[in-house]
């Protein structure tokens, strides 16, 4: 009695032990990961002579003052810029979650010739770089002449074969086909089935795969880059890659940070406000459960 | 009963018809620029100051002329370095977390809060999280004054002056990004075992670690080795950090350029020839790689 007792409390002691290194643990993986967006929260309401002075654990009275040297700075056209961030991102976000639906709802609700090697072909596509392709595709975008506009950047999302398999999984687990038949014996057409009945009930999926496209625009550098050349059509990525050669530490360190804190906090806030459904979206789409 | 068939047939038809927007928007703006890199590497044709040369079919002239220049294989060792630097913690401390989250015993506290603040860095811009970096890690920046003021160093430390500096940084904002990630897609798998598999384990007196070594880790396998495929393609990749990091530069010494820099610094100079050689390489490695993934996948659904 007293011996099984014993190991009892040795295992306990052990699990407690185990849950403070695991605490520990865990608690400097997230310092680790929050000290730089700290430092950029603090150093944006900073003046110039204050940052390049000292490190402050508490915000300065600069913000606004920051904002507004950055908005006149001719150099960096920021607002301009994050309205055409905004245009692109919200824009793709649109229409490849509403097309890899309507995809997925092609291949998951019908039956035809070649459908599995269509599904078959989007899987193998889904991995394939847009980088390898990259030089063909800046040229035909200059024949086209759609360079310096935000066709290329938006268009091509139609085909997000990561989006797609994901609408397609959750349509299989959420999507039952006696629906889709009720409808039909209604008398809806197949569009309308699609855009009044499914479009409803892929509504979380949607959320949660327009997150993910809206930041993944958002954040990309490579091709608007090579594609938007003219100072007006510039997005923010392309903006800070302009901070960075310009090597602008030596004039105005308030002005640096604010920039980057555009181009941040506003992911961070939305992301903030619907991190639940973005770490369950994680989850969804990477393993079929 | 005919009447039921030939409904059928017409809505066979509207299958073609709600595929058609992917497939004629993919063939236009991914498979026809495919092809077309595929055709310009095999082509002379690049701007030498303003008078432009070619192009001229040279056969594989563009391929030669890239393995024998040799910067290729620097550019892929110095990708390849730099993304082993970050993936090794990463899929370590992300196989941790993913344990202690899953583990039935532990039952730690704050999951959501943890799970919130590790996430968060993959979605963060890439090229403001570097330019964030190289101001925190500049001569003069924070980081530097505050080892300053704590005493720790005299002289400021000049990451970005060192090879080691430099990769070790572009490995930490790459690890930062994408463990969060790595822990939610382990866990994901974790708790798809069988349930009674760990209580039959329990039962039988395994130890935790037990528990891992031969339950755990031989049932993770295909998600594990989905994870590092997908994240060696990401590698293969890899841009916005370094190129902001270096200013495109890859200093000191193109020490940590890599396969997309290169590619990228062809494209910005219009050496088509060169670009589309260069992306035909990438192209069969990631095409291969991509198969490995398929594989796992389509296995995990079976």
């Amino acid at each position: 009695m007293t011996e099984k007792q014993k190991r009892a409390q040795s295992e306990n002691t052990v699990l407690m032990l185990r849950r403070i290194i695991g605490y520990i643990f865990l608690v400097v993986l997230s310092i680790l990961c929050l000290f730089s967006f700290y430092i950029l929260l603090i150093n944006s309401t900073r003046m110039h002579s204050e940052i390049a002075g000292g490190f402050s654990l508490l915000p300065g009275k600069y913000l606004f003052k920051n904002i507004a040297n950055l908005s006149a700075n001719q150099n960096l056209p920021v607002f301009r810029s994050l309205f055409n961030s905004l245009i692109v991102a919200g824009l793709t976000a649109v229409i490849s979650t509403y097309f890899s639906g309507v995809t997925a709802y092609g291949i998951h609700c019908y039956d035809f010739k070649g459908k599995k090697a269509a599904f078959t072909f989007i899987l193998m596509i889904m991995m394939v770089p847009t980088q390898v392709s990259a030089i063909g595709f800046i040229r035909l975008m200059n024949a086209m002449k759609l360079d310096n506009t935000f066709l290329p950047l938006i268009v091509p999302s139609i085909a997000a074969p990561i989006v797609f398999f994901f609408m397609k999984q959750y349509m299989e687990s959420s999507l039952p086909l006696e629906i889709v038949e009720a409808a039909r014996i209604d008398g809806s057409n197949e569009f309308s089935t699609y855009n009044v009945i499914v479009l409803p009930i892929l509504k979380p999926a949607i959320a949660v795969q327009a997150i993910f496209t809206f930041t993944a625009s958002w954040n990309n550098y490579f091709m608007p880059a090579l594609i938007l050349t003219e100072k007006d059509r510039k997005t923010l990525p392309i903006l800070i890659a302009m901070l960075r050669s310009a090597d602008f530490l030596k004039f105005d360190l308030g002005q640096v940070y604010m920039l980057i804190a555009f181009a941040i906090f506003p992911v961070v806030v939305v992301y903030l406000a619907l991190s639940k459904n973005i770490v369950q979206g994680v989850a969804l789409g990477s393993v079929k459960g | 009963m005919t009447k039921k068939k030939s409904s059928c047939v017409s809505y066979t038809r509207w299958g073609y018809v709600f595929i058609l927007p992917f497939f004629l928007i993919y063939t236009i703006f991914s498979l026809v620029p495919l092809f077309s890199t595929f055709y310009n590497s095999f082509f002379e044709n690049y701007m030498s100051q303003l008078t432009h040369i070619g192009p001229k079919f040279v056969g594989f002239a563009n391929f030669a002329k890239l393995i024998s220049g040799g910067d290729m294989f620097t550019y892929s060792w110095n990708t390849l370095v730099v993304w082993i630097l970050g993936f090794l913690p990463q899929v370590i401390v992300s196989m941790i977390l993913a344990a202690w989250f899953t583990d039935l015993r532990l039952k730690l506290k704050g999951q959501t809060f943890f799970k919130t603040v590790i996430y968060m860095p993959n979605l963060i811009m890439a090229s403001a999280f570097s330019m964030l970096f190289f101001t925190v890690f500049s001569d003069g920046g924070p980081v530097n004054i505050i080892l300053k003021e704590s005493g720790l160093t005299h002289e400021p430390i000049r990451f970005l002056a060192t090879v080691w500096g430099t990769r070790g940084l572009i490995a930490l904002m790459n690890f930062l990004m994408w463990f969060g990630n790595t822990t939610i897609i382990l866990m994901a798998g974790m708790m798809g075992i069988d349930v009674s598999l760990f209580e039959a384990a329990e039962v039988d007196g395994a130890k935790s670690l037990q528990i891992f070594r031969y339950i755990t880790m031989p049932l993770l396998k295909p998600i594990l080795v989905y994870v590092v495929i997908t994240s060696l393609i990401g590698g293969v990749q890899m841009f916005d950090v370094p190129q902001i990091l270096t200013n495109g530069s890859g200093n000191p010494n193109a020490t940590s350029k890599t396969l997309i820099m290169f590619l990228n610094s062809h494209l910005a100079n219009k050496n088509f020839g060169m670009a589309g050689a260069l992306s035909v390489m990438l192209f069969i490695f990631t095409a291969i790689l991509s198969f490995v993934v398929y594989r796992t996948l389509t296995k995990t659904e079976e």
